[in-house]
């Protein structure tokens, strides 16, 4: 492609622009449905009321039916700022629950993925018999299998942190294996055979040539994995009625109806998602070979 | 049961096993039992350890049940699954995919000519990739209601931007030498769009359709946890787990993979179908 290159502005511009009718379309939203409530409650003793009265009214509600943007934001600042860190009024320490079971999570599903990949790169009968089922394990929804998970380690005795990151886990370890496989495979007939005639062994091919190559492929599907872990944990969170965790905080703010609560639950797991897949950004542009990217 | 026996029996099936599928996987690759042979012998031992395992060491059923338990448990209870299948599949997930897919498709071709808007979306639709969009399921419901109009609503969202990125994508594949024939041949920019442009968007079409198909099954199923009516997989999963009813569980994840692998599974025979002509299909 040869176009020129983009400005700053030219980059954020759009973005901005876009965002900014979001926002607008945000608020008119939040106007219109939230409008019957606050008439039927408030304006309804207050004849004569016009379209200034009821605007501000629609956006400060206690209980709106959809938020307006900047109450979220209060509640969400409030929240992190309000309490110590151990409380479980502050969000930051739910974040914190259900970032480390994903990590956990994560890091077991890369290295089942990793371990998958090796063997399935290696063995002939594991490719030709295995890799099809990895596959098609990815058309079943996982999730589904969440709550059993839960219940029967539950009912063994594990709690907590160890439950979800299994499904965390398994979300994970599929893209990794797929990706690593690829990955692996990808050094060329050339690159083999130049390997061969230095002589090098199979163990020796596997670490200079192989991994190196793979990289490449391995980080998007980290990314994918991390992202794919954070929804795991969270609908891990789901089924124990877990007393901690982002899950949590939605789970029990659709019980009381507390739509505020489930706003700020879910821009604060839209955050951590973008915090996470950045560390792997990150992860990726200081460790890929040649700096690619 | 006696057990002095038992595990070097295993032990000696195991290896019958491994010797099996390992001659399988060895047939050649062009035929019938070649291709399919290895991966359906392998689960096929799979099931027979599983039950043999289950039954032998006797796994209480809480824990893993053994799969003729969970046929039982499927032909048992067949009335109440179909109407779970129903509700999810036919309903939230069918329709919430049509929609989202449509949506995606439709917006993709609107801003293709805009490339302020598309340099404005497509960076919201990267976000929306790394965003927990399920999370969005407490507030569909309280919206929509408890049937399965929310369900829908957020299988809607979680496939529309994976359609719309992929769509933009493949209205990018088609060459400058192409599209320069088509003005020769004087079509204007809708018929160049529909015989040329959407045709080569396909397979980039065809890869979102199948990424959303797994993703239209979980939205659904997780949005059943948040509330639903007496009905849907998600509901039967998570209700009969809590009453510790693990056959009709496993039952229903039964009914929701084979749903999952029969959706994915028609749309890879369609893609065949509609892009005969892609390098990935023709060599076969």
């Amino acid at each position: 492609m040869a176009e020129p290159a983009l400005t700053r502005w030219q980059h954020a511009g759009p973005v901005v622009v876009v965002l900014a009718v979001v926002l607008v379309l945000w608020y008119a939203a939040a106007l219109w449905l939230n409008a019957p409530q606050v008439i039927e409650r408030v304006l309804a003793d207050r004849p004569g009321w016009t379209l200034l009265d009821l605007a501000p009214l629609t956006w400060t509600m206690q209980r709106p039916v959809l938020p307006a943007p900047q109450q979220i934001a209060l509640d969400l600042w409030q929240s992190v700022t309000g309490w110590p860190l151990d409380s479980p009024r502050n969000l930051l320490f739910h974040a914190y629950v259900t970032s480390s079971a994903t990590l956990l999570g994560f890091v077991m599903g890369t290295l089942l993925g990793a371990v998958l990949a090796v063997l399935i790169v290696h063995s002939r009968t594991l490719d030709r018999s295995l890799f099809p089922w990895i596959i098609a394990s990815q058309t079943i929804p996982v999730l589904a299998i969440a709550p059993i998970v839960i219940v029967i380690l539950g009912s063994m005795g594990m709690t907590g942190l160890f439950p979800k990151a299994i499904i965390s886990m398994y979300l994970c370890f599929f893209p990794v294996a797929v990706a690593l496989v690829k990955g692996l495979r990808s050094p060329g007939v050339l690159e083999m055979e130049l390997l061969h005639t230095y002589a090098a062994t199979r163990n020796h091919t596997f670490w200079m040539l192989r991994v190196p190559a793979s990289l490449p492929f391995l980080f998007p599907a980290l990314r994918v994995g991390i992202a794919a872990g954070l929804v795991g944990a969270i609908v891990g969170e789901l089924p124990t009625g877990a007393q901690a965790g982002l899950g949590a905080r939605l789970l029990t703010g659709s019980y009381y109806g507390n739509t505020v609560q489930i706003w700020s639950a879910l821009v604060m797991s839209a955050l951590l998602g973008l915090f996470l897949t950045g560390c792997v950004a990150f992860a990726e542009k200081h460790l890929t070979p040649g700096g690619r990217r | 049961m006696n057990s002095s026996w038992l595990i070097p029996a295993l032990l000696g099936l195991l290896v019958i096993a491994v010797v099996s599928v390992r001659w399988v996987a060895s047939l050649d690759e062009h035929s019938l039992p070649g291709r399919f042979g290895a991966p359906l012998l392998f689960g096929a031992w799979l099931l027979l350890f599983w039950q043999l395992l289950t039954q032998a060491f006797e796994v209480p059923r809480v824990l893993l049940p053994a799969p003729s338990h969970i046929w039982q448990a499927l032909l048992k209870s067949y009335a109440t699954l179909a109407g779970d299948f129903q509700q999810t599949v036919l309903h939230s997930v069918l329709i919430g995919l049509a929609l989202g897919c449509t949506l995606g498709f439709a917006v993709g071709v609107l801003i293709d000519r805009s490339p302020f808007l598309q340099r404005g979306l497509l960076p919201l639709a990267a976000l929306a990739s790394s965003v927990p969009l399920v999370g969005i399921a407490p507030i569909m419901v309280m919206w929509f209601g408890f049937d399965w109009h929310s369900k829908a609503a957020v299988v809607v969202l979680m496939t529309f931007f994976p359609m719309l990125v992929n769509t933009l994508a493949g209205l990018k594949e088609a060459g400058r030498m192409e599209r320069d024939l088509m003005r020769s041949y004087g079509a204007g920019y809708w018929r160049t769009l529909f015989s040329l442009r959407i045709p080569v968007a396909l397979p980039f079409v065809f890869n979102a359709l199948k990424i959303n198909s797994t993703l239209a099954m979980i939205g659904a199923i997780v949005a059943e946890f948040f509330g639903s009516p007496t009905a849907g997989l998600g509901f039967r999963i998570s209700t009969e787990a809590a009453r510790l009813n693990m056959g009709l569980v496993w039952a229903a994840i039964f009914v929701a993979a084979l749903a999952g692998s029969l959706l994915y599974g028609a749309l890879g025979l369609l893609e065949r179908r509609m892009t005969f002509w892609h390098p990935s299909i023709r060599r076969g």
